[in-house]
Order: C-alpha cells, then structure tokens, then sequence
C-alpha cells in the first residue's frame, strides 16, 4: 500500500498537524518506507489469534466515590497562554 | 399529515409514510466524584473550580474509574431489564475540540457494560415495548463558551470527566408522542434507581435524535439523518416532525437523503445540516491502554440487584391490585418517585380514593401552574391527608375543602386550624338543617309552586339558597336528603 | 573534588552514612564537573542553587537510615518534577512548570535524594540517539560526535561522565536499554507494572516503564528498590510482592537456565556482536549456570509490530499538547488554525512522523489491518516467552545490533534508526524485564551491551545474573573527560 499526498492531507487533518506542501513529498516518503517495513505482518496469520487486552493479567481497580481534587483553579489555569484566571480562552470555532 | 388511532404517518398524494426513530440518550451518573477522577460534580460551581489534574489532562495524568459510576450504570441496566456484560472494555474516542482536554473521550465501543434490554411504554392506547440496544459509560465533555467574547472562546472543564450513561434504544419508536414517553419513562426509572436525576434544564439528560422514513409497511429502514443537541423534550418532537417531513419531501421529489448530522433551530424550527466537518467521524477508536478491561462478578451484580428498588411497573401493578386505582391513574401515580412516594405517605391514613382524586386533581393542578415539583409542594402529605380525614369523617364538605386548600398553601398551615379559625365546619346536625330548609320553602312559595308542577331543575335553586343561608357550610348530602323529603 | 565524582552510587551511599563525606561535598563535586561538561549538552534545566540548598539543609539534620541520604541525582526530563520546568525534550512543553511531581520521584526524594536537574532526551522518548530533542544533540562521553543513543541519552551520558551518580530513564522499545549499551552503564527495563506511571509524560502507555540507569548491578538494584512501587493513582500497576533487590543481590547463579534465542542471530549479524554474544555465553557457564538453545519464533515480527503499536498510543497521547491548557501555542486565525500550527510548530519531525503513523494505522478502514492485527502478533511475541518460560529462567541476548554510531548518521534514515531497537523491543511488547550491562568492546573500543530478560516480576533474578556476570566480565569504562577543557 501507498502512502500519497491526498493521503498526507487527511493523516494531517485527522492529527491536526500543519504540513507544508514542501514537507509533505519527503513525509509521504518517508512514510511509505516505515509502511513497507511494518508490511511483514501481513506474511503471519492470525485470524484464530486474540489480540492483546493488557499486558499485566489483572482486572481494573475501582476507587471509592470521595471528592478528592478540590478547588485548585489556580493551579489548573495557570500553566495556560492566555490572561484569564476563571477560562480557558481558545480562537472562536468557524461555524 | 395526520394519525388514526395510535398511528402516525405523514400523508403525501398517494403515499403514507412512518417515522422510524431511536435516540442515544445521555444521562449523567449521579456521583460525588467523576468518572475517572476525583474532583466533584456539582452543579453550577463557578467556572474551572471543579477541574482536577487528571481533568485538565496535564501530562503523565491517568485514569482511575469511580467504582459507584460503575454501580450506577449496572444498576440502570438491570432496571431497563438488560444483560449485564461481566466484562467491558474502556475505548478512546479521538477527535479534537477546545471543551475535550485531553484530545480523546474515555467511552466503551465494542464491549460496553450493558447489552440489550427494553422499557414498556404505558400509550394512551395500551403498552408497547422498546428495546434497548445497548447502554455504556463515558466521559462528559467541558462546556464552551462562544458569547462572553466577539473572537475567543471560553472553556470551562468543570463537566469534563463526568460519568455519563449512553442509553441506546432500537429504531422502535414511531411517533413525536412516543418519544415523549420514552424519554419520560427512563427519566422516571433512573430516579426511582438514584442513578440519574433526569434534570434537562440543567443537562443532566440530554438526546440525540435519529430519525429516518419510510413507506408504510415497508420493512426496510430509510436512511437517517442525526439530530443533535436538542435539549428539551418539546424541541424534540418539533425536530422530529420538521425532519421526517423534511425527508419525505426530498424522497417524493425523486431525491436522496444524505445520511448526516443536524442540529435544530430553535428559532426557525426547523434543522439545519452541521457545516460540514468532513472527517469529524474519524473517532479512531482503540482499547484505553490506560485502563484495563472492567470485570465484575457475578455475586458484585447480584448484590445490586437486591438493592433495586420497587421500580415504576411492579409499582404500578402494586397500586393497581392493592389499591384499586385504575390503570390510568396508576400510570400517573407512578410516573415519578416523588410522587408516588408523596401518595404512599399520604394513604397510610387517609382514604385512598380521595387521595387519588386530590393529588390527580387539585394538587397537580396547583403544582403545574406554579411549575413547581411535587418535592416543593406547597402542601405536605401530612396536611393534605389531614384535609382528606376532614372531608371523610363530615367535618367539611368536599366544597369548602377546596377552599381550605387554597388557604394550606400559605405555607403549609394545618387544615384543622384552618376550620377552627374560620369557623369552616360542617353543618351536619339535621335539626339545624331542616330549620333552614325550612325557612327557604317559606321564603319562595313560588318556586316552590313551579317545582311541585315539574322544574325538577329549581331543586339546584333551592339547595343553593340552603348553602346561601349557612355560609356554604351545611352538609350537601343531608340538604339534598332532607329537601327530597320536604318538598 | 574528581575522587567523589568517581564513586559508584553505593560508595556514596556508605560514606554519607559514615560521615566520611557531607551531602553538601558530594552535591558540591557533582555540581563542579557537571557545570565544566557543557559540552556533553546532557542537562536540559540545572537546578544546582537548589541542589545545594538542600544539601546542605540535610547535613543540618541528616537522616542516616534512608536509602539515598542526601545523594544529588539527575533525572530524566520525561518526569514532572513540581516546581521545576519539565520539558519532554519538546519545544512544545518548553516552558511547562508541573505543580505536582511523579510518584517515581517522589520515592526517590522520600529516600533522601537531592535533584540536580533535568537531563536531555529525545523529544517524547521517541528515539534512539538523541538526536531528536529541542534542545540539541548530547555526546557520548565515550567519544567525540557520537551518539549516546536514545531516547534516554542524556540520561545515559550523565552517568557514564559521571555528572550524576546514578539516573532513572524510562523504556518504551529500548529508550534505558540502548543507550545504556552505547555507554558502557547499566540499565534496568523493569516488568510493565512495576513502577508507576504517574507524572511520566506518556508516549506509548502500553510499553512505557521507567527504570535505573547505573553504572553497576548494585547500584542499579539499589534504586529499584526505591522506585519500584504500588500506586493506586495508576490503573495498569501491579500490586505484587517486591523485594529489597540490593540486599538481596547475589553472584550464586548454580543450576539456573539461560535460554539462547536463535532468532536474535539476524541476517548479516556483526561479527563483534555475535563474538559479544559467544563470550557472555561462557561468563554464563563460568559461573555454574546451564545454557538451553530455545525458540522464541515470531521474534522477526517484533519491530514491525511495535511500530504500530507505539506510534497508535503515542498519535492519542500526544492529542493533549494543543495550546490550550499549557504548553507552546501558535497564533491562529481561528480553533483549528491554532492547532494545526501550535502542533507543526510544536513538535519536531520525529515526533510528526510518529503521530501521522499512529494517526493512519487507527484510522477508518486501517484498523482491522493494522493495529489490530499488531495487538495480535504481540499475542503470538507474548506466547513465545511464556512458552520458553516453561524451561528457562532467563534469556541472554546483545543489547543493540552495533556500537554507539556517529551523531547525523543515521539521521536521515527513519528505518534504519529504528534497527537500534531490535534486541530490545521485543520485551517491552511481552511486558518483561530486561537489564543491559557492558560486556566488551568493539574495535573502535565502543563499549556493547549483553541484555538478560526475566520472567515478569522477576528483576531479582535477572539482577543476579548480571550481577554475577558483571563480576566475571570486569568490564572497565574507557572515560577520557575529553569535554573537559
């Protein structure tokens, strides 16, 4: 399989990743050679195989229902780019 | 468009038309905590107070799941009389948006915790059932905000992380009116649990609606179009009807429908297509390497089942076969824990049959006009029963009740005192009746005459001036007895 | 000042105890040479003012029954140390400060440890040279322009320059294993589950563990101890019996079975490696352990298999840096315009590549194909130890397929990058223990690793053997402090 330059604007899109036209002839092959190489799966056969669930062989924890985590907004907001001490502030969505 | 009997189809020229829908209900867990972390769930809090580090999604965060979420959701299934799935898998959904931290939402894809199921329906017509595909667990996203600022956007993860329970029904309901219902009665049966509060003006409980068309008995499904974000039940049934005729226009003009997302214009009435996000369904889901499969045990799901409740069916039959209410008055009874709970608490002392009819009748009556819930009642169960013992053992007439109710409102004051106060007593001694009727006879010897002769109608004349003359206060079943005899 | 920097961790540990030596000497001296090895580029964020702070508030009190009585350490920049800038190696969390810190540090700290700073990796642990970080290259302090391999390649460089006296990493295909290999250190891969995850920036959760980097057995059993803990704040740890390895530890490995993989011969295997491989297989027999050729079969499947898995986990995990919370943010017209730059600008072409991977082997009409049918053959890789497992205790094999490379190398080429990996990867797909410790040298006198992989949950064992082994191979590091002006 191939990996094209439609495919590199939809990988992009989905990953919301810019990529420049420039960039993308050497991504796609770059790409296509790590897909060649991950193509040697395909020589196994494994339609009686059951994937791997986890690798530790235990069962989820479950935790009590306690408030744990309160108020640290400031901690929470702090790290972010904008000014703003209650929000989180982002670019408006084009509707 | 039109519906006989308990149908509904849409009518073009030569063709009838039914509506097939199903809903993806999302009901958020009643909890202390979220699903995934600790921070609470309140609310209304002030924005970004209830965010933990796990929320926010700061690097090296993980997930660790809520074990009464899980209770909460097993507890819905066995109340939607589904099949409990021992195991269950946690996928990521991925996709990005400003309100979704962590780039993925934690939910359950192919193996999630409840399987099929179904709810009965009580329609005006008889019951019928709807089954329930599914229900599974997942995390609910922040809110965004797009009108505190003309170029940014403001996010408040306060929600994020919530547990929220996806209830899948079958493409089984037909009609705006069984949607209704459907919503009203999972509603009910997640608060008779405690599992959800189903409150939608605050989200608890929200839908998204498919909904497709078809010839009528046809037995293929047409393609459906998803309408999303619809957040009240009335809005509901008006995109439903928008989109079915909708759909119906374009397949008799000869044209096709493209199955997408919608949303409804409140405004306009009617839906819109979402701007196109052409990859936006690309969720890429894959096992939640972060958490390991759920596994309970068989005597973890027996336990809960001994800790459900009497549901709104068993209770219905319940009312039904011990109190001799009618199907149709058990129905409402029962339509919400609070309410049935609030008629329970008052039969225990008071007449079942004027209980029904007050609580039916004049209490719902006040309640819906006030837009109140029957939790907030101006009137306690205790004092409404009082009122009742009053009408059952003659002190007042059913009349002067009426009265006594308006003035219980003000703050729940004791019937009892009420007729004390006002001097509201029946009249019941026949002697002091008869003085009156026999003063009335006296007073009109005309009417009288008129009917003696056959105006069988002045009898409400002279039973009127009997109740005129004892400030409303005298029995009406001895005035009636005692007239019937005098004149 | 040079003599305490030469000490083995454990030296260390015995003359703060015996108060031969102050933390605030010992603080002092790895201070002094790290600030003359600048050239190495192995620190990201140097904390040496606070260092010495704390060094010498523990003389003041010093509190002798720890298990790290105030030893300076340097830790790799993949783990949130509150208050300090932790960086990922991105550009992207380049100014990130962590109020909270990860519970493998913690432990380090509650055993008395005084962090020195933040050592350089590639970015997001994703590769094998460190070549792939913001914040440059590091050198191999074995020889000029050579890679220390990746991704914990600062963290590998510090200890065998001796600018930290023992280190943690973290191990998702290899990342403690091969660079430990191209250093001449030790480094410990220990069972997925073992230590926590918490406060690690994630790159492939499945995969990921942290772990020592030493520059001997004891030593490196000496922080497992420390770090290797039950925490409830991470669903996949395991909760399981833990030894105090390095009082455990032990050169009695009679009687145990170590299984020789034939399918780690690859085609065209260096002569050097396999000679490496021949010679730990006599030190094994040396020291009264029994060699068992065994068959671990789907073993060529491996490094495909990872480069599905890991890219997959790593392309959602990495979703969260997206300028909206902390981190870098690019100026954008509108929400998805801010994204699409902030990440283009934020992540480096490695990291690029990788999420696009990950990106199209989950994507619609890829799945099934892809990742998958990769959490399959993991299956089938995992099967294979289980098998084997039947019949041996351990598993001896090289470390990596050659010596430490020249930086720029191998820089161009992503596949051939990726061959790095190929001894080591395998484990962390079965979620073993593998421990890599020096064992000769190659003809430009580049130190090569012997990598011994365990059961799951049996580090003691494999610790043992190393140890012993270690013993009979009397490896000597050739340091020259060529850096050092």
């Amino acid at each position: 399989m191939s990996i094209d330059l439609k495919t590199i604007k939809h990988i992009s899109k989905l990953s919301r990743i810019s990529v420049e036209e420039q960039k993308a002839e050497k991504l796609a092959g770059d790409l296509n050679s790590i897909f060649d190489f991950i193509e040697k799966l395909n020589e196994l056969k494994t339609e009686n195989v059951e994937p791997l669930t986890s690798i530790a062989e235990t069962t989820l924890k479950l935790r009590s229902d306690e408030v744990k985590s309160k108020n640290i907004r400031e901690q929470i907001i702090k790290n972010s780019p904008q000014d703003n001490e209650d929000y989180f502030v982002v670019p408006k969505v084009i509707e | 468009m039109s519906n006989n009997n308990s149908e509904y189809l849409i009518s073009r020229k030569n063709n009838q038309y039914e509506i097939v829908i199903g809903l993806e209900v999302h009901a958020q867990v009643t909890s202390q905590s979220k699903l995934f972390s600790t921070s609470a769930t309140k609310f209304g809090a002030e924005p970004n107070t209830q965010v933990s580090l796990v929320d926010a999604a700061f690097p090296g965060m993980l997930p660790i799941i809520n074990e009464f979420c899980v209770k909460q959701a097993i507890k819905t299934g066995i109340g939607l009389n589904a099949k409990i799935n021992k195991r269950s898998v946690f996928d990521r959904k991925n996709y990005f948006y400003a309100d979704l931290p962590q780039g993925y939402q934690i939910s359950q894809f192919k193996n999630p915790i409840v399987g099929e199921g179904k709810v009965i329906l009580d329609m005006p017509d008889g019951q019928k059932e709807v089954g329930i595909e599914r229900l599974h667990l997942e995390q609910d996203a922040g809110k965004s905000i797009h009108d505190l600022d003309p170029q940014n956007t403001f996010v408040d993860l306060n929600r994020s992380g919530v547990a929220l329970m996806e209830i899948v029904s079958k493409p089984d309901l037909r009609s705006p009116d069984e949607v209704n219902i459907y919503i009203k009665k999972l509603r009910s049966i997640m608060r008779y649990l405690g599992t959800c509060d189903g409150n939608m003006q605050e989200g608890s409980l929200r839908a998204d609606v498919n909904v497709s068309v078809r010839l009528k008995g046809s037995k293929e499904l047409g393609t459906r179009c998803e309408i999303k974000n619809v957040n009240s039940i009335k809005f509901m049934q008006m995109a439903i009807e928008y989109e079915a005729n909708r759909q119906v226009d374009l397949i008799e003009e000869g044209k096709t429908i493209d199955q997408e997302t919608r949303l409804f214009d409140t405004k306009k009435n009617e839906t819109r297509s979402m701007r196109s996000k052409e990859d936006a369904h690309d969720y890429r889901y894959f096992p939640d390497p972060d958490l390991l499969p759920l596994e309970v045990s068989d005597s973890f799901v027996e336990k809960l089942k001994s800790e459900i409740p009497e549901l709104p069916d068993e209770k219905k039959k319940r009312f039904i076969e011990k109190f001799n209410l009618s199907p149709y008055e058990a129905t409402i009874l029962v339509s919400d824990i609070e309410t049935s709970k609030y008629f329970e608490d008052v039969i225990k002392n008071s007449d079942i049959k004027l209980a029904t009819n007050w609580i039916i009748g004049e209490l719902f009556a006040v309640l819906n006009d006030k837009n109140l819930e029957i939790i907030q009642s101006p009137i306690s169960a205790k004092n409404l029963s009082k009122l009742i013992n009053l009408i059952k053992d003659g002190t007042i007439s059913g009349k002067i009740a009426k009265t006594i109710f308006e003035l219980m409102m003000d703050g729940d004051k004791d019937p009892q005192k009420i007729v004390e106060e006002k001097g509201l007593k029946q009249e019941s001694n026949p002697k002091a009746i008869e003085e009156i009727i026999a003063k009335v006879i006296k007073d009109n010897p005309n009417k009288v005459k008129e009917y003696k002769s056959g105006k069988d109608k002045l009898f409400g004349f002279f039973v009127g001036q009997v109740m005129k003359i004892s400030g409303g206060k005298a029995n009406p079943q001895l005035v009636n007895e005692i007239l019937k005899k005098n004149l | 000042m040079s003599d305490i920097t030469k000490k083995s961790l454990s030296e260390l540990v015995k003359d703060i105890k015996d108060k031969k030596l102050s933390s605030e000497e010992v603080t002092k001296a790895f201070i002094e040479r790290s600030e003359k090895s600048k050239e190495l580029n192995v620190y990201i964020t140097e904390d040496y003012a606070s260092a010495l702070d704390k060094a010498k508030k523990f003389d003041q009190k010093p509190n002798l029954d720890l298990k790290l009585p105030g030893i300076p350490m340097a830790v790799k920049d993949l783990f949130c140390t509150k208050d300090i800038k932790t960086t990922a190696g991105s550009k992207i969390l380049s100014n990130f400060v962590p109020t909270y810190e990860s519970t493998v540090t913690q432990n380090i700290w509650n055993e008395g440890a005084i962090l020195l700073g933040k050592l350089n990796c590639d970015e997001f642990a994703m590769g094998s040279s460190n070549e792939t970080s913001f914040f440059g290259n590091v050198q191999n302090p074995i020889d000029k322009n050579l890679v220390p391999g990746g991704s914990s390649g600062g963290s590998a460089s510090a200890v065998a320059a001796q600018l930290t006296p023992i280190t943690i990493g973290t191990d998702t295909g290899g990342s403690i294993r091969q660079p430990a290999s191209f250093t001449g250190t030790v480094g410990l891969k220990p069972t997925y589950g073992s230590c926590s995850r918490y406060g690690i920036v994630a790159f492939a959760s499945s995969l990921d563990q942290a772990g020592p980097m030493a520059q001997n057995v004891k030593d490196c059993a000496l922080l497992q101890e420390v770090i290797s803990t039950f925490d409830s704040k991470d669903s996949t740890s395991i909760d399981f019996k833990r030894n105090d390895y390095s009082k455990k530890l032990t050169n009695n490995i009679k009687g145990k079975k170590i299984g020789i993989p034939k399918e780690y011969r690859i085609d065209d295997m260096p002569k050097e490696i396999e000679e490496l491989w021949q010679n730990g297989i006599q030190y094994v027999k040396d020291c009264g352990a029994e060699i068992i050729d065994i068959s671990l079969p789907h073993t060529s499947y491996a490094l495909p298999t990872y480069y599905i898995v890991a890219p997959a986990e790593a392309s959602s995990n990495l979703a969260r840096y997206d300028g909206v919370k902390y981190g870098f943010r690019a100026k954008g017209e509108n929400l998805i315009d801010m994204y699409e730059k902030t990440r283009s600008e934020g992540f480096g072409a490695e990291v690029q590549r990788r999420i696009m991977i990950g990106t199209y082997v989950l994507s619609s009409g890829y799945y099934d194909a892809y990742y998958l049918k990769a959490q399959k053959v993991r299956k089938l890789i995992k099967n294979d130890f289980d098998e084997v497992y039947k019949k041996v205790d351990a598993i001896l094999t090289p470390s990596t397929p050659s010596s430490a490379f020249k930086i720029g190398e191998k820089k161009d080429d992503p596949v051939s990058m990726y061959l790095n990996d190929i001894f080591t990867v395998p484990v962390n797909l079965a979620g073993l223990p593998g421990i890599s410790i020096p064992a000769g040298h190659d003809v430009k006198g580049y130190p090569l690793g012997l990598q011994i992989i365990g059961k799951a949950f049996d580090e003691q064992n494999i610790l043992n053997i190393a140890y012993a082994m270690e013993e009979k191979i009397a490896f000597k590091n050739k340091i020259t402090d060529w850096w050092i002006k």
